[in-house]
């Protein structure tokens, strides 16, 4: 869970509209989540969800698969799933769960000497304004080279980075993704995104032991 | 107005070349070549930005050497080795040394270059580049502080035409004309039958559209490009054409580019052509294009 804030209250409130399933990780909680203020925003919104899993440590994706596989159902019946954790258990969610649109709650921030607990196949970099809900659930700023925002480079050569045949090209990852939940459009978008490095720099939350 | 705008405007069929700075201070022979095969003979002129990722003289400089050759400039920009603060600064020296076609890319990563070791900054982007140069015409530059005076530029981008997949290039050109873009230049066409695809898929944008020749040096080097060159396809025929002996090859590669021209001159607006060191065959291709 590391360092997240939840994002602009606007923003999630839209979400329930899909009628979502939500999920809420605790796990690494000792660091830092607003998990009163989640709690809050579910308890307000109960009537708006499928169904809600508390879990712990959503970034471990065997663990995950089993969560999901007890609440099939509910994931099923809802318009969406909203997850509130950290960018990596987001990235799990959404590559278990391919057709469905997976939703971050919380932008996660960067936190000094603090990496995350197992190895994991997907990167959260903690920038502090976490892009999942533009990209399908597949980090741009990991998944890419050139941690591009507004599109693939043009560098891939079948699938693959320009800067390293071994990996898949995040953007044709994200299209791909994209169209599998019909949500191309958001690539359409008139939206120029510029990141801003104040949030890794100024912004990012001082933790208090 | 830029020569190359009004050129353009004119509905007439437009050609641009392109030069390479050197590595290393000796100019002189990329400028001749520029003067010789060049001047006169195109609406304008590319300078690539460390094209490659291979270190050497900058495109602003040689822009402005353009320039005093009374030969218009399109400056390329890419975002791998400049912050923001650095591409806006470079943009207002651009316009303040004269220099008003700017065309923006995102750029080769450093990896692939002749210094891998470096930094590589991608702090912007093609796009957002664009809405950079966008946002400091309007007399503000990108944080949103005031400008003490305005540049205006004619601002240029490039897509990939026979990308496969082709939607996510489309979309991305979409984004680049909301963010600024008002012509494009796009990677090498060797199938007409792709640029064809492409040039319906996008024939709701209303931008000018400038298709990418790159001279065929032997079969080899089409055959390495289809293997390396993300959204180049040369198809099998040309290069059994280029498979000639070597004395052959310029006459054969001269002939091929004037061909697609042909071909394609009713679907775009224009040609960018791109030598790749054989400037002196540009004058040929033009000919034999009948342009």
């Amino acid at each position: 869970m590391l360092i997240t804030k939840l994002k602009d209250r606007e923003e999630i409130i839209s979400f329930f509209d899909l009628r979502p399933f939500v999920f809420k990780c605790f796990g690494c909680k000792e660091v830092y989540f607003p998990e009163e203020e989640v709690d809050r925003l579910i308890e307000d919104n109960r009537n708006k969800i499928t169904g809600i899993a508390r879990v712990d440590y959503l970034c471990r994706e065997e663990f995950s698969k089993v969560y999901i596989e007890k609440v099939s159902l509910e994931i099923e019946r809802s318009g969406g799933v909203v997850v509130f954790s950290c960018g990596v258990g987001v990235q799990v969610i959404a590559k278990l769960l391919e057709e469905k649109k997976v939703l971050a709650g919380c932008d996660t921030y960067y936190l000094n000497g603090f990496q995350g607990l197992s190895v994991q196949d997907f990167n959260c970099q903690q920038c502090g304004e976490c892009y999942l809900n533009y990209t399908g659930g597949i980090c741009p700023i990991t998944a890419c080279s050139k941690g591009l925002l507004n599109g693939p480079c043009g560098g891939a050569k079948n699938g693959k980075c320009e800067v390293n045949p071994e990996m898949d090209c995040g953007w044709e990852l994200i299209y791909k993704r994209l169209k599998k939940i019909g949500k191309e459009e958001i690539l359409k978008k008139k939206k120029v995104l510029v990141r801003d490095y104040r949030r890794i720099i100024t912004e990012k939350p001082v933790v208090k032991e | 107005m830029t020569r190359l705008k009004e050129a353009l405007e004119s509905k007439k069929f437009v050609v641009t070349g392109e030069i390479g700075p050197p590595k290393g201070v000796n100019v002189e022979s990329c400028l001749e070549e520029a003067e010789k095969y060049l001047k006169g003979k195109v609406a304008a002129v590319n300078v690539t930005d460390i094209q490659s990722a291979v270190m050497r003289v900058g495109s602003l400089a040689i822009s402005k050497k353009l320039l005093e050759m009374d030969i218009e400039p399109v400056f390329q920009m890419t975002c791998r080795d400049r912050n923001r603060l650095a591409l806006e600064s470079d943009l207002l020296s651009a316009y303040v040394l004269g220099i008003r076609n700017v065309l923006a890319l995102t750029g080769d990563y450093v990896t692939l270059g002749d210094h891998p070791q470096s930094k590589p900054v991608f702090d912007l982007d093609s796009v957002s580049l664009l809405k950079a140069m966008k946002d400091l015409e309007s007399g503000k530059d990108l944080a949103g502080n005031e400008l003490d005076g305005a540049p205006s530029f004619f601002k240029g981008a490039v897509v990939t035409p026979c990308a496969d997949p082709l939607e996510p290039q489309v979309m991305k050109m979409e984004k680049k004309i909301f963010a600024g873009a008002e012509f494009f230049q796009t990677q090498a066409v060797y199938d007409i039958g792709l640029f064809e695809k492409f040039i319906k898929e996008v024939s709701h944008l209303k931008v000018p559209i400038l298709a990418g020749i790159v001279l065929l040096k032997s079969a080899g080097m089409a055959k390495f490009m289809n293997e390396n060159v993300s959204g180049v396809f040369v198809p099998d025929e040309l290069i059994k054409e280029m498979s000639v002996p070597k004395e052959d090859r310029r006459k054969k590669s001269v002939e091929i580019a004037a061909r697609l021209i042909k071909q394609m001159k009713d679907m775009c607006q224009g040609v960018h052509l791109m030598p790749l060191g054989w400037d002196k065959e540009v004058p040929n291709v033009i000919e034999s294009a009948g342009l």
